[in-house]
């Protein structure tokens, strides 16, 4: 293998990574805020908004990315009323386009992985919090949500990385993000094998330390699974 | 001059791309079938590499299955389709042939597809093979039977039970995947409605149908998938 070129590469490659994580984060950070209304759509118990999101979540998972980026990016150019519409300076970017996408169809995934956490939050906590006098909505707030986010964090982290490897995507609608880039290194070299080791680990890089960010999190987030910490000999004394 | 219909385009008169598109639909059936048959033979691998291989082929195992869930799947497209065409076009030139000779999109958006769903194959066979009773194994071994009809009466069937709601998901992945083949030039059903859109100016149409087809693939797929469930559990006692 030649060394040289696997360090040009990787320099190249390197000034695109920011572009990629700024896909994945904007994308994650919308969608997971419309998979949160979904989630409480399907278990809103409003028969409406129930078959709403069942719709959307069956509509965006089971149709392929790629299709909806399409679709989004080229499709909806097609219409006179978009193109003159206040949003067609977005809807003509392809980053927007590619951002909306992502976000819509993360949000199908996560809203189920939602869904399932806040339906493994026990009845009991529910109950406590009700007799603590709490509404509705600080109930949700301080005691739904939180256990429900831990519950989902380790399906959600699946999800994240999942969104990390589908910006990539978005460079077949010409955005240079680290894909895109060697994609068109290997089309001016043929040299496919060299960079797409090099493009192969940075996103295995990418994506190692996401899994240890959400693993450390999720450390953080439950201490109740953890053995209780030896009590100082001095509180323990106390203690008698 | 009058613009046709949505109904005349997908349609098959003249303005109609109703066959083609069926055409495309087709072929992304196939190519999804090619590439799932490849990762089940890589699944199938991988989990026999990390249940009874030994360390070397464990860390090989391993390894497949992290590198291939870590990095795009659009990445391992481009390295079988530019790397395939660079080796082939090697091979050529030792045969006297000269240029560039590109590797079939076909095979190169099979293998990709079947390498990385080979990867998620290999975990839901394993876990499948895991939660096969020991007790069963036992009771084959105490009969008699040797490793092969142990594998092929005992252990193949009911793996195969635990294995296929994780085989369902893998083939609804790879259905999706297999859109990202039309970058290779292959006529599938994303393809196809790219080259219509393209010469009748009418992109929401074409990938709007597009978007109804795949749904209606991996809906009448997953039902199938679920009878399929049911069927290899009737033997399974419930409550």
């Amino acid at each position: 293998m030649d060394i040289a070129f696997l360090y040009e590469t990787f320099v190249t490659l390197i000034s695109a990574i920011p572009l990629t994580l700024q896909l994945a984060a904007t994308s994650v950070a919308l969608g997971a805020v419309l998979a949160l209304g979904l989630a409480v759509c399907r278990l809103s118990g409003i028969w409406p908004l129930d078959w709403f999101a069942r719709g959307y979540i069956f509509i965006f998972r089971g149709t392929p990315l790629l299709v909806q980026i399409f679709l989004i990016y080229y499709g909806l150019g097609q219409f006179r009323e978009v193109r003159r519409s206040a949003f067609w300076f977005i809807l003509r970017d392809p980053y927007w386009c590619a951002i909306i996408a992502l976000m819509l169809c993360t949000a199908a995934y996560s809203a189920e992985i939602i869904r399932g956490g806040l339906q493994a939050v026990p009845h009991g906590q529910i109950e406590a919090a009700r007799a603590c006098g709490m509404s509705r909505f600080m109930v949700f707030r301080r005691i739904i949500l939180p256990l429900a986010i831990r519950q989902a964090l380790p399906a959600y982290s699946n999800e994240i990385i999942s969104m990390v490897k589908a910006t990539s995507l978005a460079s077949i609608i010409t955005i240079m993000e680290v894909t895109g880039v060697a994609a068109k290194i290997i089309s001016e070299t043929y040299r496919a094998i060299e960079v797409f080791v090099v493009a192969g680990a940075i996103y295995l890089a990418i994506n190692f330390i996401l899994t240890r960010v959400v693993a450390l999190i999720e450390y953080r987030l439950s201490p109740h699974l953890r053995q209780a910490p030896a009590l100082p000999a001095v509180a323990a004394g106390e203690m008698r | 001059m009058t613009q046709p219909s949505f109904l005349d385009l997908i349609g098959s008169g003249p303005d109609g791309w109703g066959p083609a598109l069926a055409a495309g639909a087709l072929m992304t059936i196939l190519i999804a079938l090619a590439g799932y048959v490849v990762g089940m033979l890589f699944g199938a691998l991988g989990a026999w590499a990390k249940i009874a291989g030994g360390p070397i082929a464990r860390g090989v195992a391993g390894t497949y299955t992290t590198v291939l869930r870590g990095i795009p799947d659009l990445l391992v497209i481009y390295l079988f389709y530019f790397g395939g065409s660079t080796v082939i076009s090697a091979f050529g030139h030792l045969f006297g042939a000269t240029g560039f000779i590109s590797f079939p999109g076909f095979l190169a958006g099979a293998l990709a597809v079947g390498v990385t769903s080979g990867a998620q194959q290999t975990e839901v066979f394993r876990g499948a093979y895991k939660a096969v009773h020991t007790g069963e194994l036992e009771a084959a071994i105490a009969c008699g039977m040797s490793p092969f009809i142990r594998f092929r009466r005992i252990i193949a069937p009911l793996t195969l039970r635990y294995a296929l709601p994780g085989m369902g998901n893998v083939w609804q992945v790879v259905l999706k995947e297999s859109a990202l083949i039309s970058i290779t030039g292959v006529v599938e059903l994303l393809r196809q409605s790219q080259i219509a859109a393209g010469s009748t100016g009418r992109p929401f149409d074409f990938y709007f149908i597009a978007a109804i087809i795949y749904l209606a693939i991996s809906t009448i797929s997953g039902a199938l998938l679920q009878f399929s469930e049911k069927r290899v559990n009737r033997g399974v006692r419930r409550g």
